[in-house]
């Protein structure tokens, strides 16, 4: 079966001042049907600017330079542009970051709710209102009718994000892709919104994207998790084997980071800053900050390697030590 | 779901509690409070003009000519024996209305070109930016003067007149509010949902561009109604007999020798008494929104 969504080779840019920065540099991701797929990285390694380009709505002046994404067999890259319009919001939605500052401060949350229905099922106002409380009451918000016509700043932060949820989920997209749902969140309603977006996935039949940089949201959440560094996709594998097996030096470090009561092991924060991306040297980009960094680290760019059925890794030194050592 | 409860409550009561400070401050302010109640006043005096004016505000009377205040004409006639309190009253319903006109038209104007150059960036922005700076590189009122002067003066030309001057001030306001408002993370959610870019700019973002605009309209009212006032004066707006205060403070200026000096007070005052209170009122809404509106999270 074809994935749901097909990235190839993307490259985004974006022209500033002092030059070119290359903010996804040749990614390639899959994203199989009803699966939920965890997005990691630091904070400037490209996950948001990636989700963005999936709706192609990089504004000037970042670019997408090259690359395809298929979502459901078409070219995404391709489409003119009122085509788009009726994908975005329709088949693929967001959930953003900060859920009051993404509602509109002028506008009932249930209005914009009701829109979509308008806009992507031609809805008549007094069924798109009815569906729009039937949708908000599944997301969990008690008297939907009086939340309906209340504005973003009267509702708690939590309430603002299930309403976000239930917009994004209106139009019973084929994909979600959630850019840190729940950052701004304090940690039980963090866990509230996860439960949601757990139980709501599969209800719906939404293909998930999670990006975050939590890990400990990945393994609670998601069934396989793409790592990125510095634009370029890392390491892939499914959700147990990357807790398990990291292979990417970069992975490792990261899962080494994520903090135990359980053990004595002491917290290691990753090594290092996120290298600029601004006329970003041709190789590894992880090469500066990699314990084992060898010379062609530095020179050209590893091509992925699988290291089992759902496993793909890009690092020359995970390659060079398959080749010393072949499997047993 | 207690935080859910608690969290509406506090919204509430943060909407009203909002309100309410913003009565407080205004009426601790008494200053504010008495411009907003001329205005009020005048508005109504304007409509109610028919039935307040006490005499017909253009019929010459012969024998009253240049009557002093008193008790016939509270304010006086003028030389042809008109009651000047009928005629101020009746002027207000032009004044303001060619000034809540221009306001209009230069806000729409405004709008619509301020939120494309705003939203768009690039080359629409270009043009209608150097459109508005070629309009404001000459002095608004000898522009004002040269459109009136060209065009003729018949009162919808006083009233574009106006509003041309008066496009450039909305226009870049709007714009700079956009450029901040369209990258707002609610302008993300409205692309990424499938608006069309129209209903984006004009439904979504330009609503939150308001609260400046609304300052700087009020604010633009006074200058309006001044410059009605002096194009009048100077013979190039609203022209006799329809009495308007500019025109009416020309007329009064050639009696300030001859001691008739309440032909030209009256309407002046007129004038003063509109334009400062107009400018009040912008100057504290300027106060009661801004910070608050641009602080909201």
């Amino acid at each position: 079966m074809t994935p749901l969504l097909e990235i190839r080779g993307l490259d985004v840019e974006f022209a500033t001042d002092e030059g070119v920065v290359s903010a996804v540099d040749g990614i390639d991701l899959g994203v199989g049907r009803g699966e939920v797929l965890g997005l990691v990285g630091e904070s400037g390694s490209g996950k948001s600017v990636t989700a963005l380009a999936v709706f192609r709505l990089i504004r000037p002046p970042g670019r997408i330079v090259r690359g395809t994404i298929r979502f459901e067999g078409r070219d995404l890259l391709l489409l003119p542009e009122d085509e788009m319009r009726r994908v975005r919001g329709a088949q693929i939605s967001m959930v953003f970051q900060s859920p009051r500052t993404a509602l509109n401060p002028l506008l009932p949350v249930g209005r914009q709710i009701a829109r979509l229905y308008a806009l992507h099922q031609g809805c008549a106002p007094a069924e798109a209102h009815r569906r729009t409380l039937e949708m908000l009451g599944l997301v969990g918000i008690p008297e939907p009718e009086r939340r309906a016509r209340q504005y973003a700043h009267q509702l708690s932060g939590g309430t603002c994000q299930r309403v976000m949820i239930a917009m994004a989920l209106a139009t019973s997209p084929r994909l979600l892709i959630a850019d840190e749902p729940t950052t701004g969140l304090d940690v039980s309603i963090a866990a509230q919104i996860l439960d949601l977006l757990r139980d709501l996935g599969p209800r719906t039949g939404a293909s998930i994207v999670l990006i975050t940089h939590d890990l400990a949201v990945v393994a609670g959440l998601c069934d396989r998790v793409a790592v990125m560094h510095a634009g370029q996709l890392v390491e892939c594998a499914d959700v147990r084997t990357l807790f398990r097996e990291p292979a990417h030096p970069y992975t490792r470090a990261l899962v080494r980071s994520i903090p135990r009561v359980d053990r004595e092991a002491t917290m290691e924060p990753v090594p290092g800053a996120v290298p600029s991306l601004l006329a970003a040297p041709p190789g590894c980009r992880y090469a500066e900050r990699c314990p084992e960094v060898l010379d062609t680290c530095r020179r050209t760019r590893p091509a992925p390697i699988a290291l089992g059925p759902r496993h793909e890794v890009a690092c020359h030194a995970v390659e060079a030590a398959r080749a010393a050592a072949p499997r047993r | 779901m207690s935080t859910l409860a608690s969290g509406s409550a506090e919204g509430v009561a943060g909407r009203r509690g909002r309100a309410a400070v913003a009565w407080r401050r205004l009426s601790r302010n008494s200053l504010s409070l008495a411009a907003l109640a001329a205005i009020v006043a005048i508005i109504v005096l304007a409509l109610a003009a028919p039935l307040v004016a006490p005499w017909d505000p253009d019929a010459p009377s012969a024998e009253d000519v240049l009557q002093a205040p008193g008790w016939r004409h509270w304010l006086g006639t003028d030389i042809y024996g008109r009651d000047q309190l009928s005629r101020i009253v009746w002027a207000a319903r032009v004044d303001l209305l060619v000034a809540l006109a221009a306001t209009a038209m230069a806000l729409t104007a405004g709008c619509v070109l301020g939120a494309l150059a705003g939203y768009r960036g690039g080359l629409v922005d270009q043009a209608v930016m150097r459109a508005v700076d070629t309009i404001m590189a000459f002095p608004a009122f000898i522009l004002a003067m040269g459109i009136t002067a060209a065009a003729g003066n018949a009162t919808a030309n006083v009233v574009l007149a106006i509003a041309i001057t008066h496009v450039p001030i909305y226009t870049r306001l709007i714009r700079s509010e956009m450029l901040r408002v369209r990258e707002m993370e609610y302008a993300e959610a409205a692309r990424t949902v499938g608006n069309p870019q129209r209903r984006i700019i004009f439904y979504h973002l330009l609503p939150n561009c308001f609260p400046p605009v609304i300052v700087q309209a009020t604010l633009a009212m006074g200058f309006a109604i001044l410059t009605v006032a002096a194009l009048s004066f100077i013979g190039l707006g609203i022209q006799p007999p329809q009495s308007e205060w500019g025109a009416m403070t020309a007329e009064g200026a050639s009696y300030i020798v001859s001691g008739e000096w309440w032909i030209f007070l009256f309407p002046g005052l007129a004038i003063m008494v509109t334009v400062l209170a107009f400018n009040l009122v912008g100057d504290t809404l300027r106060d009661l929104l801004d910070p608050r509106m641009r602080g909201v999270v």
